[in-house]
């Protein structure tokens, strides 16, 4: 088995992805220094605590039911403070459960492109996270994908698996230390979200500017399940390209993303969310927010049905905020049966004067009244997000918006 | 407080106002009526400094100051204020985020929010999904959050109900310290000499003015002031008699 991935993905690593810019592997410096297991995560130093935070991640797990910790390519930090709920580093859990090897590469394709190949054959980092049946996290679990090192290639397999009638939150942050410009982040990430479950899959990027980034992930939901799906990036990067999917194959299942995306002078953002409707009384709603400085945003989205009485629908918006930049939106909508009921709504443009005018009027600045306006559009509390992790995406918008507006 | 001199605007290269007078003092309320397309939201736009309306010529005096070059925000901290016709939607900003932030004497925004019926909109984006009634009420809102000394209103009650146009009735008087809205006083004409604030009203019916004790009428007519200086109400019967072409005849 393990032989046949190899092969696989030998075979695969000059393969480039769809739509990207080329991107040399070989300029990042795989595997790296080994970091120490730390047991308390208050042995962090301070500065990476800070920088995780802005991603989201909390070390002093305040309302966190359990973190993980990639540095690097070393799992520094796996723990869980609930019965019922799962956090190990993928290696360890491979060892554990033999039915997980059926998991593993299971939804996402080895020889997909370069990045799933070398992933494969850079071994299993990376966090699994599992909530028995019926188990409901009450805070959620954050996972942190950490780069400290300059030039360092990390590259993580995750596994997320919601059993029957569980509920779960889970915040990935995603960020390289202060210090570092470059990298690449290579995710590959596989969600089984089972019957009527829930799983809030929260991801927040917060990379360094010259940072290459490239997720795959694809998830399954069953019958009465929900995935909801949360991206958000805000600070300078330098490419992310994905294109997660998500089959909803069960009966009446469920599955919303949100996107709110960021785009600075220098980046190359092209990111797109695939539902496929297959189950009877499928729903699916995709909402994209992108907003640029001056980079290129790509946003793409696409709902295919598959299964008659199947509902979904995309919604697009852009905003440029600088005379430079790109926002490229690509809203695809495919029928496969009848009876299906897919829409799309997309606009791209800038603020409106009328709008600046208006706040103006009541005694804001220009300046005050873009920056309530911009807020506005990246509005997360569309997010529906659980309140302490609204909380989370609220304290990272600040933080950015202090930073950068 | 407000004194426009001989002014011409022109909207996208085209001339509208066509060197208008107005003195407005302390206290006075007044009304302006015309057609549509006289020219009336100019006037307002004008006074307020929104880009689109530009002044090739004439001046504006806002409180003894040349305004006329001031940014939008800078009249709207001297103490202008205006209501819109048709208000932007502002899509992730709720009501409440705005009036805290436009808010600069720490007003209790539930107190002003209750008669106006609007508690439960705070929570909601600006403007979205509003009916006539509800927009023009969250105008009135933000007004009474700014508390301008100069309150342009334009067209009030315009898509507004009978029901609704009492509370904005009672929102404009409280804007413009008229009747119980005032610091407790002995007679009316008190009340009116202590009054400080100034309005600007933009009516087409003139259903405002059965809410709003108006001091003085104008018409606005090809970018002009024609009748001017006149009892609203007498100003409005006139017009209805004899059309706003013919308004010059009641002044004889």
């Amino acid at each position: 088995m393990q032989e046949e991935l190899r092969q696989k993905a030998l075979k695969a690593l000059n393969k480039n992805a769809l739509n990207e810019e080329e991107i040399d592997i070989s300029n990042f410096e795989a595997g790296g220094k080994e970091h120490p297991y730390l047991e308390n995560i208050q042995e962090l130093p301070e500065e990476e605590k800070k920088d995780m935070l802005v991603a989201g991640v909390d070390t002093t797990e305040k309302e966190r039911t359990g973190t993980f910790i990639l540095q690097d390519n070393s799992v520094i930090h796996a723990s869980v403070l609930q019965e019922g709920l799962e956090v190990m580093g993928t290696a360890e859990a491979l060892e554990k459960y033999d039915w997980l090897h059926d998991l593993y590469w299971n939804l996402v394709e080895v020889d997909k492109d370069k990045y799933t190949a070398k992933a494969a054959l850079e071994g299993n980092r990376g966090y699994f996270i599992r909530a028995l049946p019926g188990i409901k996290a009450i805070y959620p679990l954050q996972a942190c994908m950490f780069i400290g090192r300059e030039g360092l290639l990390q590259s993580a397999h995750n596994i997320i698996i919601a059993e029957e009638g569980s509920d779960l939150n889970i915040i990935t942050g995603c960020t390289t230390a202060s210090h570092i410009g470059s990298g690449m982040h290579i995710g590959i990430t596989e969600i089984y979200v089972k019957k009527n479950a829930k799983l809030t899959f929260t991801m927040i990027h917060n990379w360094g500017e010259e940072v290459v980034v490239r997720p795959r992930t694809v998830s399954v939901v069953e019958e009465g399940g929900t995935y909801l799906s949360n991206y958000i990036s805000m600070t300078p990067v330098r490419t992310v390209q994905m294109y997660p999917t998500t089959y909803l194959k069960g009966k009446n299942s469920v599955a919303r993303y949100h996107s709110i995306i960021v785009g600075y002078p220098n980046s190359d953002i092209d990111v797109g969310s695939q539902v496929v409707l297959q189950g009877e009384g499928s729903r699916a709603e995709i909402i994209a927010r992108s907003l640029t400085r001056g980079g290129r945003i790509v946003n793409r989205g696409r709902l295919v049905g598959e299964r008659e009485g199947a509902k979904g629908h995309l919604e697009c918006r852009g905003l440029m905020l600088s005379p430079k930049g790109v926002i490229y939106a690509v809203p695809e909508l495919e029928a496969r049966v009848d009876g299906v009921e897919l829409s799309h709504e997309a606009a791209v443009g800038k603020i409106a004067q009328e709008e600046i005018e208006y706040l103006m009027a009541r005694g804001l600045t220009e300046d005050e009244a873009t920056a309530m306006i911009v807020r506005g559009f990246l509005n997360v509390k569309i997010m529906g997000l659980p309140e302490e992790l609204d909380a989370e995406v609220q304290k990272a918008i600040a933080m950015s918006d202090a930073s950068n507006f | 407080m407000l004194r426009v001199e001989d002014l011409y605007v022109a909207v996208g290269g085209k001339t509208i106002l066509k060197g208008v007078n107005l003195h407005i003092k302390p206290g006075e309320t007044h009304v302006l009526f015309g057609p549509n397309g006289s020219g009336k939201s100019t006037l307002l736009g004008a006074i307020m400094g929104f880009d689109r309306y530009q002044v090739t010529s004439g001046k504006i005096f806002f409180k003894g100051k040349d305004i006329t070059s001031l940014s939008v925000t800078e009249r709207a901290k001297l103490g202008i204020g205006i209501s819109f016709q048709r208000p932007p939607v502002l899509r992730g900003v709720s009501l409440g985020d705005l009036l805290q932030a436009t808010d600069r004497e720490e007003n209790n925004i539930n107190e002003l929010a209750e008669p106006l019926n609007l508690l439960s909109f705070l929570e909601r984006d600006v403007n979205y999904g509003f009916s006539g009634g509800e927009v023009k009420r969250s105008e009135m809102l933000q007004l009474l959050v700014q508390n301008p000394d100069l309150v342009l209103l334009d067209e009030p009650e315009s898509g507004v109900d009978l029901e609704n146009i009492a509370i904005i009735g009672d929102a404009v008087n409280r804007l413009l310290q008229k009747d119980g809205y005032h610091k407790p006083v002995c007679s009316r004409r008190e009340a009116k000499e202590s009054r400080k604030k100034a309005g600007l009203i933009i009516t087409h019916t003139g259903y405002i003015l059965d809410y709003v004790p108006a001091d003085i009428g104008h018409v606005l007519y090809h970018g002009e002031l024609s009748c001017t200086g006149l009892n609203p109400r007498e100003l409005l019967g006139c017009i209805q008699k004899y059309g706003y072409a013919d308004c010059t005849r009641c002044l004889a």
